[in-house]
């Protein structure tokens, strides 16, 4: 945290990319927690349908951005469907890193054909664009589960999805980092102590090879959301009857032809802001935590 | 040189065997293509019948060989959602990607090849500045949002281009194309230019880097030193180096512009693979996923394999270096 403080020191560009995470984080939380669920027969209004925004002819000021065609108002829609958006990319991310870290610490400290079987398993997924993989695994996850599914279990199966679409990055970094620390001297010394392998890669290695792999999954958060929103707006990831910023989008899309541009657009902009200030945060994060590059600069 | 070439062909055959199997083990484990394609009234005898005709009865590895050897011959199994040849599914869709991937590649020449080579020989000039500017929105641009936006701006406000489809085709044996309608190059534009927009910004960072770094190096201070004019330092010196680079960076990048098209195609309801991928998405296809993923793993690696094996065209130095 200190350090993380610290790389932001003097940078309008990243500190303003923070500001604007926190302000769109503080809005997709708190928002929901005094507003009636607008995709519940409380949240909506049918008479209100395709209210245009406050400045446009026949906007209202308790829809500023106006409303959708079930007279949701889309201030309100999008803070839960931005909950959801950053929600299902975080946990994606997490189980990314999770995943693609206990196997790359496997491979790194195991070696052998253990270390080839999962490096050339990598080799394999990296012939598919993640997105591309995203899609497979949740048509796999579908033909499994069966399609009458609900809308938890949408979103679970997105969530996995993305999380075992992006390991390998994760798994290629911690294992390349392993390879190096497992034949440093505090390791040999965490032996001859008696400790287990298992005590040795958790408690002595992985806190020496966390720092760029946590820079990469920054980065990553800004892809897993748009993944999320890609899926979603392709009608496979979460169902257009709960609000994410993809479901929004695919949703006000219909009515992108008769003139309602505001349904779709908002959410667009709302995307395009907090991914903007993600990628911002992530790539100042990886100049700043690689010291070839942070001695140029 | 030889052993090379033949190594790394014989290494892309075994990820593609690799591939094969997995998409071939999808296909086993997954579904129940006996209640999908058999009808509710059939009899035993009709499902016995089945069995033997998909070859369910046979060992794993011997049902993975008979599936190889259909795919030899051209049977690439059957879709549970339309009950069609997969083969005759992608071949009917082909002609449509294959033209919105040129159209989109004739964008990316046309634009970003001739914007690359400004930013990198004038990286001062305002309008360079203008063009880094505006390429950062093609990188952080979600690909579906530049359609919504393109399809926002010209074909709801102003009018000029369809939102979906391919407009009229004709048909040319076999093959549909749109590209000798009007309406068909109308509507090629937009998904074009949705598709184009990461390719594009890529080339014009990629070459503006090179170029910049090719520009400071000895052989081209060593060219002006010899009087010749700057055209020629650019064109023919300095362009031959900045190239290699931005072209395998490309190839690289083919899976992101497959992956791409994808979405691109189902913006605007574009007839091709790319929708019928998302269509058995939506409907967990999984036979014609399995075979839409060989064949996207067989080009990507196969394209793979042509840009590192025309190296040594490219680059003498590479000629000398491994003969």
């Amino acid at each position: 945290m200190k350090s993380f403080l610290e790389a932001l020191r003097g940078q309008p560009g990243p500190i303003a990319a923070t500001a604007f995470i926190l302000l769109l984080v503080l809005y997709a939380f708190t928002v929901p927690l005094f507003t009636a669920d607008p995709f519940s027969m409380a949240g909506m209004s049918i008479l209100d349908a395709f209210t245009p925004p406050l400045w446009m002819d026949g906007g209202q000021t308790a829809m500023p951005l106006g409303a959708d065609d079930q007279g949701r108002n889309l201030l309100t829609a999008m803070a839960y469907g931005l909950r959801t958006s950053i929600m299902v990319g975080v946990i994606s991310v997490v189980i990314g890193l999770v995943l693609g870290g206990a196997l790359g610490l496997i491979s790194g400290f195991v070696g052998g054909r253990t270390d080839a079987l999962i490096m050339r398993l990598a080799d394999v997924q990296l012939a598919y664009p993640a997105l591309l993989l995203a899609m497979v695994i949740d048509a796999i996850a579908t033909a499994v589960l069966g399609r009458g599914r609900s809308n938890e279990m949408a979103i679970a199966i997105v969530i996995v999805s993305i999380g075992i679409a992006f390991w390998v990055q994760y798994a290629r970094t911690i294992r390349s980092s392993v390879m190096i620390e497992r034949n440093q001297e505090y390791v040999a010394a965490a032996r001859v102590t008696g400790r287990s392998n298992t005590a040795i890669l958790v408690k002595h290695i992985l806190p020496n090879v966390m720092a760029p792999v946590l820079v990469i999954a920054t980065i990553n958060l800004g892809i897993a959301i748009i993944t999320e929103a890609t899926l979603s707006f392709l009608g496979i990831g979460i169902p257009a009857t709960y609000p994410s910023l993809g479901s929004l989008i695919r949703n006000g899309n219909a009515y992108l032809q008769s003139g309602e541009w505001w349904i779709s657009l908002w959410p667009c902009l709302v995307l395009v802001v907090l991914v903007v200030a993600v990628n911002v945060l992530g790539d100042h994060l990886r100049d700043h935590f690689n010291p070839k590059i942070r001695g140029r600069s | 040189m030889i052993s090379y070439t033949v190594g790394r062909i014989l290494q892309t055959l075994l990820v593609l065997l690799v591939i094969s199997f997995i998409a071939f083990l999808l296909v086993a484990t997954l579904g129940d293509p006996l209640g999908l394609l058999l009808p509710p009234e059939a009899s035993l005898a009709d499902r016995q019948e089945l069995i033997a005709r998909l070859g369910l009865d046979q060992p794993l590895l011997a049902r993975f060989l008979h599936f190889l050897g259909g795919m030899m011959q051209g049977d690439f199994g059957l879709s549970y959602r339309t009950q069609e040849g997969v083969g005759a599914m992608i071949a009917a869709r082909l002609p449509a990607t294959i033209e919105l991937a040129f159209a989109s590649l004739l964008v990316t020449l046309f634009v970003g090849v001739p914007l690359g080579i400004l930013c990198g020989v004038r990286p001062n000039a305002a309008i360079s500045r203008v063009v880094m500017l505006v390429s950062i929105a093609g990188i952080t641009l979600p690909n579906f949002v530049v359609g919504v936006l393109l399809i926002a701006i010209f074909s709801v406000q102003l009018g000029w281009f369809p939102s979906f489809g391919r407009g009229q085709t004709v048909d040319l044996g076999g093959w549909t194309t749109g590209l000798l309608t009007l309406s068909g190059w109308q509507a090629v534009i937009l998904p074009a230019i949705t598709l184009a927009a990461f390719q594009v910004t890529f080339v014009i960072r990629m070459l503006r880097t090179q170029l910049l770094e090719v520009g400071q190096s000895e052989h081209i201070r060593f060219a002006r030193a010899r009087g010749l004019s700057e055209r020629r330092v650019w064109f023919s010196y300095a362009m031959r180096n900045a190239l290699l680079p931005t072209i395998t960076m490309l190839a690289l990048q083919l899976g992101n512009v497959i992956a791409f098209s994808v979405v691109t195609e189902g913006v605007f309801a574009w007839p091709g693979l790319g929708s019928l991928f998302l269509q058995s998405v939506q409907s967990a296809d999984i036979p014609v996923i399995a075979i839409y993923l060989i064949f996207v793993g067989a080009v990507f690696m196969i394209i793979n394999l042509i840009v590192e094996l025309s190296y040594p065209l490219l680059d003498p130095r590479l000629r000398r270096g491994r003969a």
